[in-house]
């Protein structure tokens, strides 16, 4: 693996101990990743991490066993490093960096949402993603289309027209050091919130009627379906085109691929799609489309407050989106694009889709 | 007309019959003899209380000898031995076979002798349970032991002395032995407590107490000097009741009111008591027996609208907070004891002082309810709990804020002991049993005073230990977590680990002192400091969850 993280290691942890040779309270130097810290920067169009740094004091009576357990992953994720150790999950990391302490009866880690966030901690320390420190998340998407990979970690090619009808798995890493795009045809890409609508899509080979790439990240994206759209956008330079359920959580899985989000704000410039377009579904087009009354959903209580939420952050400010909450406001109802299917199931395929690209009306 | 005049006769021989005796078994609920186990401690007491005055009266520190012999069931003898003065031997027999003679009843001074009505009604108790006479000796430094048996004559109120001797003695002091009918009980409202709490607030007395199992007690002298003596006052007119003025008036033998205003009360000048006569519109030259009653309800108004100064307050004296401070210690052992004694004050233009003491920890029992020790002119109050202003006070106080738990306005609980005294001339008791001081709103306000004073004191102290407590917790987390960090940085690092560990701890001990002081100045920093991360957590996990929610869609 890359010896320059090991580097970056071996310097924080001289850091350290020179600030304990000097009798200075041990600290680290760590981006803030709380909300406070975080912002939508207007020039990049995407959500990011500010520079406000907390320091992490070990004679801190709050801060004494977070730093000790961000020195003990650091030590852990050098070690897996150095041995060249396949990836790991960071479920068996918290699994790795567990035990007794010393005289207690006291564990290192109680559980995994204490290592956890140290591990995000690592990430903005040593300034890079877990995915290059040999960490992974559990990956949930699927793709197909005119794109050949190869994988460095199993020497394998892979064809991303011949995956049959279970599509393709995305990888939890897909960092272009293991995971190398050969040759990609295809023209654009169509990212469904759903795996029911993506399916129905790889079933007709909408794919290659179009010529494009579908892919879901399955509701909410995954960090790598996330990271892999990225670079289909930024390498391939494809048109990235999204729909998902006309509600406001809909609306939000949206923004996240195109934006990022506040909680993995550090992670939004390696994965973000600031060129993303929204299909739909829009309020317009239920009337447009004439979308059946059986597929209308009360918005419940819940809903407004999001869409009340939503309407405030700054990456929904376009004026097209905040008229498009207001309608939705008004028009009182959601509606699942699992629902398409009450007008005919291959409405999407050979009607609202073909025509939404061709008259490309996208929300931005 | 005949047969009325013989009817009135009957009656009046009636109302002779009704003797002493009778007047006793009538109202013994009054004077501390309504049962068994209150009679024995009354005994002790009326005897315990004698003896301090005594010897204080005399300026001699009290050395007391109390035992307590079981003869059968219910039944147990009683003897006590002071180091007082003595009793001159004409007096003897009276003092002890006579009841209400030589009373502090109307002598306006702090006395203890506000419990009961005397020793003699203990001997009258004592001959009505057992028939037995009392054994007095007393020694009055003359090399002579005056020896009495005596009984009271229930029906004229007089001694009966059976035996009458003397002996060589040499020294000072009285010793009694009777004989009576009582209940021996342990724990509160006990005789050892009642001796107990006497010594806790009579630091300068040795008592030393032989219990009817045989066991000794010693209750220590914990200080060597006895307060000053009290003063006798006169009454300070303000809070005059109309009652006590009329009986003033008809007994002075002042020849004019003004005279009357300045010589009767204390601290009274003729400037004061020509103000109180103009603002009642009465004659200055009236005769005080010639007073009609509105006159008198002038006076009271016009008393009650002219400012007057305040009673002179040498007439109390106040035990000390060192000395209540080394008499809590030397009893209950605690860890910390804070005293206040408060400057005096008025209730009804009487001078009164409240003294407070809170013990904390030590040998304190640290379950239940603290515990209370009120006291009236050195004298513990072991009844009547409840319905005393010192009680309620110490309820109305906050104690949280003194770092004490309490559930609402109850007492506090907790390895606590206060003890709360009021000295006066008069004290005012809620009723005749003399055991809870009565509600005056001055008197309420000086005790909570008294309570937050000492509240305040007792804080510094625990928010002082458990700073240090903290501190010593926060040193063994550091510490806990070194060896952890040091094998983590070798393992990065190479570096040898033990070398790190040591030199961390090496710092730790050094940064003990920084602890302390950030501690104190950071406390509020680190505080809202906390606040804010964990708002902005909780921020962030409600977002993680939305995302969350919004995968599983």
């Amino acid at each position: 693996m890359d010896t320059s993280y090991t580097k970056n290691i071996k310097e924080e942890a001289l850091k350290v101990i020179k600030q304990i040779d000097n009798s200075e309270n041990p600290n680290l130097q760590i981006l803030r990743r709380s909300l406070n810290n975080v912002f939508f920067d207007e020039d990049k169009r995407i959500i990011k991490l500010g520079d406000k740094k907390e320091t992490r004091n070990y004679f801190n009576i709050n801060q004494a066993k977070k730093f000790m357990q961000t020195i003990k992953i650091l030590a852990q994720i050098n070690e897996n490093l150095q041995k060249k150790t396949p990836n790991i999950s960071t479920r068996q990391l918290f699994y790795m960096t567990r035990g007794i302490i010393e005289n207690s009866d006291e564990e290192c880690f109680e559980d995994q949402s204490e290592s956890d966030p140290i591990i995000e901690d690592v990430e903005v320390v040593l300034d890079t993603l877990r995915e290059e420190l040999g960490l992974i998340a559990t990956p949930d998407g699927y793709f197909v289309g005119d794109i050949k990979v190869k994988d460095l970690v199993t020497g394998d090619l892979l064809d991303y027209t011949k995956m049959g009808s279970g599509g393709g798995a995305i990888p939890a890493i897909v960092e272009k050091d293991v995971y190398e795009i050969v040759e990609c045809k295809a023209k654009f890409v169509v990212v469904l919130e759903k795996f029911a609508v993506w399916n129905i899509l790889n079933q007709t080979k909408f794919w290659k009627k179009h010529n494009c790439i579908i892919l879901t990240g399955k509701g909410q994206a995954g960090r790598s379906a996330r990271r892999l759209l990225t670079r289909l956008s930024k390498e391939m330079k494809l048109p990235v085109y999204v729909l998902t359920d006309l509600d406001p959580w809909g609306y939000y899985i949206y923004s996240v691929y195109k934006q990022g989000s506040i909680s993995l704000a550090y992670f939004s410039e390696k994965s973000s799609v600031p060129t993303a377009k929204y299909i739909g579904m829009t309020t317009r087009d239920i009337i447009k489309y004439k979308i059946p009354k059986s597929s209308w959903m009360k918005l419940k209580d819940i809903d407004y407050k999001r869409i009340k939420e939503i309407k405030k952050y700054d990456w929904f400010q376009a004026k097209e989106w905040q008229e498009e909450l207001t309608r939705l406001e008004d028009f009182k109802y959601k509606v699942e694009s699992d629902a398409f299917v009450t007008k005919s199931v291959d409405f999407v395929v050979n009607e609202y889709l073909p025509d939404k690209i061709k008259r490309q009306d996208f929300l931005p | 007309m005949g047969n009325e005049i013989t009817r009135a006769h009957e009656l009046a021989e009636d109302h002779k019959e009704i003797s002493v005796a009778e007047f006793f078994e009538k109202n013994k609920h009054l004077l501390g003899y309504e049962n068994l186990q209150k009679s024995l401690l009354t005994c002790v007491r009326e005897a315990v209380d004698n003896s301090l005055d005594a010897c204080e009266e005399m300026h001699v520190l009290p050395d007391i000898y109390v035992e307590l012999k079981k003869i059968k069931e219910n039944r147990f003898k009683f003897t006590i031995e002071d180091n007082g003065p003595g009793i001159v031997k004409e007096h003897i027999a009276n003092i002890f076979g006579k009841l209400l003679y030589g009373s502090k009843f109307h002598k306006l001074q702090q006395s203890r002798g506000q419990q009961g009505i005397g020793i003699s009604a203990s001997v009258l108790y004592s001959q009505l349970t057992t028939g037995k006479d009392t054994k007095i000796y007393s020694k009055i430094g003359d090399g002579k032991v005056h020896v009495y048996e005596l009984h009271i004559d229930t029906k004229t109120n007089a001694p009966v002395i059976s035996k009458e001797h003397t002996i060589y003695g040499n020294g000072r002091g009285t010793r009694i032995e009777m004989e009576v009918k009582g209940k021996y009980m342990k724990g509160k409202r006990s005789i050892f407590d009642y001796l107990q709490q006497t010594a806790v607030m009579n630091p300068a007395t040795k008592l030393v107490y032989l219990d009817p199992e045989g066991k000794k007690h010693l209750f220590d002298r914990a200080v060597t000097k006895l307060a000053k003596r009290p003063k006798e006052i006169k009454p300070h007119i303000s809070g005059i009741e109309l009652g006590t003025l009329k009986k003033m008036l008809k007994i002075t033998n002042a020849r004019n009111i003004v005279s009357f205003i300045t010589t009767e009360f204390s601290r009274l000048g003729k400037q004061t008591a020509d103000q109180i006569i103009i603002g009642a519109e009465v004659d200055p030259k009236l005769s005080p027996k010639n007073l009609t009653f509105n006159e008198m309800e002038a006076l009271i108004e016009s008393i009650e609208r002219t400012k007057v100064s305040n009673p002179p307050t040498d007439c109390l004296s106040p035990v000390g907070e060192t000395a209540i401070e080394k008499g809590i210690k030397k009893e209950l052992h605690p860890e910390f004891v804070a005293t206040i004694t408060r400057k005096p004050a008025v209730y009804r233009g009487n001078p009164f002082q409240i003294e407070v003491g809170i013990g904390y920890g030590g040998d304190l029992d640290k379950e239940g309810q603290a515990t209370i020790m009120r006291f009236a002119n050195r004298v513990p109050l072991l009844y009547e709990q409840a319905a005393c202003a010192l009680t309620k006070s110490l309820m109305q106080t906050e104690w949280k804020r003194y770092g004490l738990s309490q559930v609402g306005t109850s007492i506090p609980t907790g390895p606590v002991i206060f003890t709360i005294h009021m000295i006066s001339v008069w004290v005012p008791y809620t009723s005749e049993g003399k055991e809870a001081v009565a509600s005056y709103p001055d008197i309420i306000k000086e005790v909570k005073l008294g309570l937050q004073d000492a509240g305040r004191k007792m804080q510094v102290y625990l928010s002082r230990k458990k700073r240090a407590s903290d501190i010593e917790e926060k040193k063994e987390t550091f510490r806990k977590y070194i060896p952890e960090i040091a094998s983590a940085l070798s393992r990065i690092t190479g570096n040898d680990a033990k070398g790190i560990k040591d030199k961390l701890n090496k710092d730790l001990e050094g940064r003990v002192e920084s602890l302390e002081v950030k501690t104190e100045q950071y406390d509020d920093l680190e505080l809202n400091k906390g606040k804010t991360e964990k708002e902005e957590i909780e921020e962030v996990t409600e977002e993680l969850k939305e995302e969350m929610t919004e995968k599983e869609e």
